[in-house]
């Protein structure tokens, strides 16, 4: 009796399950469907083609490569910035280093737009500046700059890196040897996690750089919602396909290595 | 390998107040010999690891403190340019080097060759007994391999002074006394100026030329294993250290009056005093004619000997050692007799 209620009711949960896991996915796969579909209106049966794909290769290649352009940079600014900045944080820091955490850690709580418009008031009158990818970089530092300190910061506490870099500087290595030999190959876990974030935000962001773009620095998401606004459904479903093929690989790259960082964490 | 990298340290009345206002060590001056093992011993929170963090150069002294290698003012010198071996109660060791790396580490920041790095890690790695780990990563070695390979990479730099922060405590107890006896070899062997921290009075006693007694960051006592044993200067290290009887008694024409009978004393006091007497120093004898008695509360036999609670005969119980072949049960009655020089007299703290 029990164990036929019992499977009753794993049943009845399973099935929910799949039905809002359903509901989620479902989306997803018509748009993405839709972009490969001569036809949309007419359904799967008016054929496939690659025929969109292409023609969003033709408008938009510029904005996928230089949504790359603006991710690498702020991958390079963030790592550059941001390792230092947690080591600084975190091994030498005191009370001060608490609210300068804070402080960095603050964008994530305002709106992307708010930031943006706030760049916009303070350098939007450097023209040169304003027309240039750069100012979208800018943007996207502020944005991700935190989710890598954060990131870098969590691995330090994990490997006991104030005791790491003790044992280094009574070896007789200066901070910057320290950094470098000791503490950076040790805290890889958490910088590839924080990198891998950093990356795949910055592939994604919009709010931000809706307002900071000008018409000749789009990047994937602003011309997703350009294409969305003017194009044939089939071509902006095309465009999702593309987006999609892109940053899916990274987001499985960053749980592999998120999970990997935690076990070597845990030894 | 003797060394004769060794230096003097003196402490002079280094303070430390952290920041959020406790107190962590008061004033507290000290001088330690070149070649000499000093043991800095307390219980938690006594001050000892941030004496020795103060030395290290990981901390620095409130205002007015200084640090003395050699007489050379190494106060303002930042703990890289001090030359000092440190081995860190969790190693510290690291994990992205393997064992030999780990051991070099120190010589290749000296900018040492290659070539002569080599050699000095393989003549490390025989003294400390780790022959065949050489290219094992650290989580591959247990936690005695990992404390050898610490103690390795600590001396490879030949340092001035070698600072040990509670190096055995993470080993199960089998392992530590062990390590501590080769360590102790070690120590002598090397004749470096070495600082140890511990809370472990049996270890302080073995590998210390002279015990530092540290209680609520100031010293309570420094003196050789056998002055710190004996002549106690106050209750806290006579409780501290062994195991000790803490009598409070009136001296009447020379001896100590206790509810069990008379115990002679040999400096000539009077008055209300405070007396320390350990549990082997005092005598099982028969009752009758016995100058002090007492009875028999509780025995445990403990292997090399039997530990007797001993009622009636002093103003609290007595802690008695007996031989281990003493026929003594509870309930009985004993005789108890003490050498008048192995009673201590202590300062009244209460005053």
């Amino acid at each position: 009796m029990m164990r036929m209620r019992d499977r009753a009711i794993f049943a009845a949960q399973f099935a929910f399950t799949l039905l809002v896991a359903a509901f989620l996915i479902v989306p997803a796969v018509l748009s993405m469907t839709a972009g490969v579909t001569q036809n949309y209106f007419r359904g799967i049966k008016s054929g496939l083609t690659l025929d969109w794909v292409a023609q969003v290769w033709d408008l938009y290649a510029d904005t996928i490569a230089r949504s790359f352009l603006v991710a690498l940079a702020t991958l390079a600014v963030t790592l550059v910035i941001g390792v230092p900045a947690a080591y600084a944080l975190y091994v030498r820091g005191g009370r001060l280093a608490r609210a300068v955490e804070e402080i960095i850690t603050l964008p994530l709580a305002i709106p992307g737009l708010a930031i943006a418009l706030a760049l916009l008031l303070s350098y939007g009158n450097f023209s040169d500046f304003r027309r240039s990818w750069l100012f979208i970089l800018v943007g996207h530092v502020i944005f991700t700059l935190p989710f890598m300190v954060r990131s870098v910061i969590a691995i330090f506490a994990a490997i006991d890196v104030k005791t790491l870099d003790e044992g280094a500087a009574s070896l007789g290595a200066a901070p910057w040897r320290r950094f470098r030999d000791v503490i950076v190959p040790n805290a890889r876990p958490g910088i590839l996690a924080g990198s891998l974030m950093v990356v795949t935000l910055s592939l994604g962001e919009f709010n931000l750089t809706w307002m900071l773009h000008t018409p000749l620095t789009k990047t994937l998401p602003v011309g997703l919602a350009d294409s969305y606004a003017s194009m044939r459904l089939e071509v902006a479903s095309a465009y999702t396909l593309v987006f999609f093929v892109m940053i899916i690989p990274l987001l499985v790259a960053m749980q592999v290595f998120a999970g990997w960082g935690g076990r070597r964490a845990a030894r | 390998m003797k060394t004769d990298h060794g230096v003097t340290v003196h402490v002079a009345g280094c303070a430390k107040t952290f920041a959020d206002g406790t107190r962590a060590l008061e004033p507290v001056t000290l001088d330690i010999a070149r070649g000499e093992t000093v043991v800095l011993l307390g219980p938690s929170g006594c001050g000892k690891t941030t004496m020795l963090r103060i030395i290290a150069g990981l901390e620095q002294p409130d205002p007015g403190g200084r640090i003395l290698f050699n007489d050379v003012d190494v106060t303002a010198v930042p703990i890289e340019r001090r030359n000092v071996g440190m081995v860190f109660q969790s190693y510290a060791l690291f994990p992205n080097m393997t064992v030999a790396d780990n051991i070099g580490y120190g010589l290749k920041i000296r900018g040492i060759a290659s070539a002569e790095r080599t050699v000095r890690v393989a003549e490390l790695v025989a003294l400390t007994g780790i022959e065949g780990l050489e290219h094992r990563r650290i989580d591959q070695l247990s936690g005695g391999q990992r404390q050898r390979v610490a103690l390795a990479r600590a001396v490879a730099v030949r340092p001035s002074a070698l600072l040990l922060d509670e190096p055995l405590t993470a080993l199960d107890a089998a392992l530590r006394e062990r390590l501590r006896s080769e360590l102790n070899r070690l120590l002598r062997t090397l004749g470096i100026t070495a600082i140890y921290v511990t809370h472990d009075q049996a270890e302080a006693m073995a590998l210390g030329d002279r015990i530092v007694v540290m209680r609520k960051g100031a010293i309570a006592q420094a003196g050789t294993p056998r002055e710190i044993y004996f002549a106690p200067q106050n209750r806290f290290v006579a409780e501290f250290i062994g195991a000790a009887n803490i009598v409070e008694a009136d001296c009447v024409a020379g001896a100590l009056a206790l509810p069990g009978g008379r115990l002679p004393l040999a400096d000539g006091a009077a008055g209300r005093v405070v007396a320390m007497i350990r549990p082997e120093s005092i005598t099982v004898t028969a009752p009758d004619g016995a100058g002090l008695a007492g009875r028999v509360d509780a025995v445990s036999f403990v292997g090399d000997r039997q530990r007797l609670i001993v009622n009636g005969a002093a103003d609290k119980p007595l802690q008695v050692d007996a031989p281990n072949t003493f026929v003594v049960k509870a309930g009985d009655r004993v005789g108890l007799k003490v050498d008048a020089s192995a009673v201590r007299l202590l300062p009244d703290e209460r005053s």
